[in-house]
């Protein structure tokens, strides 16, 4: 299923080339309103320990009650990574020690989670996709957040998104590239905003990464991995990995060997170092939570879920390339988020679709990075951009004045067919107006006249006159034609 | 199956239980002998018995997704030693 190896994507060492072989532990956020085992809010912000129950807090005789949407979350997201759903499933307790964590353990899924094995069908910027195996995705809580920079020697512990449900979702090592493993963070999230299971926030940090780096010699067996905690930019994932794989192979070239360790990334010295604390805590001791009966249910119930999923990006990829002629790259961007997908599609319904992708794609995107807008934000709406393409499609503006109603439209507003009329802007197509502009012109330049009859690309100069005599309301077809006629070209 | 002193020293400190030099013998004699009587619990044959998870056979209790608790910070840190504007003070922690 996956490309051949790909010398490009080997890393030049001193003395070899080197293939990285990336896996990643992505946690999501499980978008609820309350907490994976307790009544408390998930809402972001809010006073310190303001969204705590006595269950997070881990108060002696508390016991946890399962939420049964984040269940249904984590059934909806194995199903949109085409995974094995696992009727039955057991919580176990990771056991480790830290202030944020007031239970002593982390209630989590071990030998048996929620959901099995899946794949993620994952776009590369050259044009080539890559099948990512998943291995698992399992339901656990999220720890407390301790603030370091409060007190000279002491730490504050604010418990608000203790016991926050998470996903983990674990790759197989079928990662070459930091720029693969770009491509999958991006491809996951999608599809988890899709889903609506996850809102990818990872500014807030509802999105981050683990991931584990080790290098091989091409065809040789996998290599020492180091692990990379918490990444939580798509930006700093590709900077890790690079940045790791090259230590990593430098310590080979030099004769030494890698060690199994648990390593941090600082994106502001470009370096990854050792969390030697981390180390004796991987003896987690897990065992079943004795507080959890296993969770189970019933294929009617994951059918449910199943039928109410909406439509995939892969999914609408491949429909907007078929019914609406797009490209599968522009199809691809226009999908990459929900919003933009559904935007175009309003502008596209009963209009050419790949004109609509153009304007969408090109005029509005790229308006909107600049002014650094969402989509969600968007000045113009869809009508009205819809309007701006029937105006030219009906012959009423030109394409470049359509360009100059796209940017009135979207400081001033308006109904853009009303905008025109208001603004004398519709393009002349009356041949007798256009006739006086074009005789006007060759009268006025009859060494040009003459030279044209030898050299016809001369056409272009008497076309940008004509359209800047009207003003470039002329009927572009229109010029060209009268033009040739006068010229006596072709 | 049975634990050496290193290993008892290591688990006592995973447990963060404070054993001193002189309690890792005794302790390394006790847990050896609650090892050696669970290790004959494994002569049983238990081939085709399901793992028992619950005494009374049900299933598990699930939630409706709702905010019914929280907002009750001052609890929450009731018996804390230090604290300060509601959060929990300890000792600084960092790497």
């Amino acid at each position: 299923m996956n490309a051949p190896l790909n010398p490009k994507k080997l890393i030049k060492g001193g003395l070899h080339d080197w293939e990285v072989v990336i896996g990643m532990e992505i946690h999501a956020q499980v978008t609820s309103r309350s907490k994976l085992f307790s009544g408390a809010s998930t809402a972001f912000g809010g006073e310190p320990n303001a969204h705590v129950s006595l269950v997070d807090a881990a108060m002696p005789g508390m016991l946890p009650v399962i939420n049964a949407e984040c269940v249904a979350q984590a059934v909806r997201t194995g199903l949109g990574l085409k995974a094995k759903i696992n009727l039955r499933s057991v919580f176990d307790r990771k056991n480790y020690f830290y202030p944020d964590l007031p239970q002593g353990y982390q209630i989590s899924q071990y030998k048996d989670p929620i959901v099995g094995e899946g794949e993620v069908l994952v776009d590369l910027p050259e044009g080539e996709s890559i099948t990512v195996g998943i291995e698992r995705l399992h339901l656990e809580q999220d720890a407390g957040k301790s603030l370091h920079d409060q007190a000279p020697n002491q730490s504050f512990v604010d418990l608000n998104r203790s016991g926050v449900a998470l996903m983990e979702i674990v790759s197989r090592p079928d990662l070459r590239s930091s720029e693969e493993a770009k491509a999958y963070v991006t491809k996951l999230r999608t599809i988890l905003r899709y889903l609506g299971t996850c809102d990818g926030d990872m500014e807030k940090g509802n999105l981050r990464a683990d991931v584990n780096v080790s290098v091989r010699r091409p065809g040789e067996p996998l290599g020492t991995r180091c692990e990379i905690k918490n990444v939580n930019s798509i930006r700093f994932i590709g900077q890790a990995i690079e940045t790791e794989a090259r230590r990593q192979i430098a310590i080979i070239e030099d004769g030494g060997t890698i060690v199994q360790e648990t390593r941090l990334f600082d994106p502001g010295k470009g370096e990854t170092r050792s969390m030697r604390s981390k180390e004796e805590a991987h003896d987690y001791r897990y065992f079943p939570d004795p507080d959890l009966l296993p969770l189970e249910f019933d294929q009617a119930f994951v059918d449910g879920l199943a039928a109410g999923l909406p439509e995939l990006p892969d999914a609408k990829k491949a429909r907007f390339v078929a019914d609406f002629g797009l490209s599968p790259y522009d199809a691809g961007v226009l999908v990459a988020e929900r919003a933009s997908a559904d935007f175009y599609e309003a502008v596209a319904k009963g209009r050419d679709g790949k004109a609509a992708a153009n304007w969408v794609i090109n005029e509005l995107f790229g308006r909107l990075n600049k002014e650094g807008l969402s989509i969600d934000e968007s000045p113009v709406s869809a009508d009205q951009l819809g309007a701006i393409i029937d105006l030219i499609g009906e012959g009423t503006i030109s394409g470049k004045i359509a360009k100059d109603l796209f940017e009135i439209v979207w400081t001033e507003g308006g109904d853009p067919r009303a905008v025109v009329e208001a603004r004398g802007m519709k393009q002349v197509t009356d041949t007798g107006a256009i006739e006086a502009a074009v005789d006007q012109i060759i009268a006025q330049n009859p060494d040009k006249v003459a030279q044209a009859k030898e050299k016809p690309t001369l056409l272009g100069w008497f076309v940008g006159q004509t359209m800047k005599a009207t003003g470039g309301k002329a009927n572009p077809a229109a010029v060209n034609a009268l033009l040739k006629a006068k010229l006596g070209i072709e | 199956m049975s634990v050496d002193a290193q290993t008892v020293r290591r688990i006592a400190h995973l447990a963060r239980i404070a054993v001193s030099e002189e309690e890792v013998a005794p302790l390394q004699g006790e847990l050896n002998a609650i090892l050696a009587f669970v290790e004959q619990l494994g002569a049983v044959d238990v081939s085709g018995v399901e793992p028992m998870t619950s005494v009374t056979p049900m299933a598990m209790k699930k939630r409706e997704d709702v905010v019914t608790d929280g907002e009750r910070a001052a609890d929450v840190v009731a018996n804390a030693p230090e604290t300060e504007d509601n959060y929990f003070l300890v000792p600084k922690v960092i790497e």
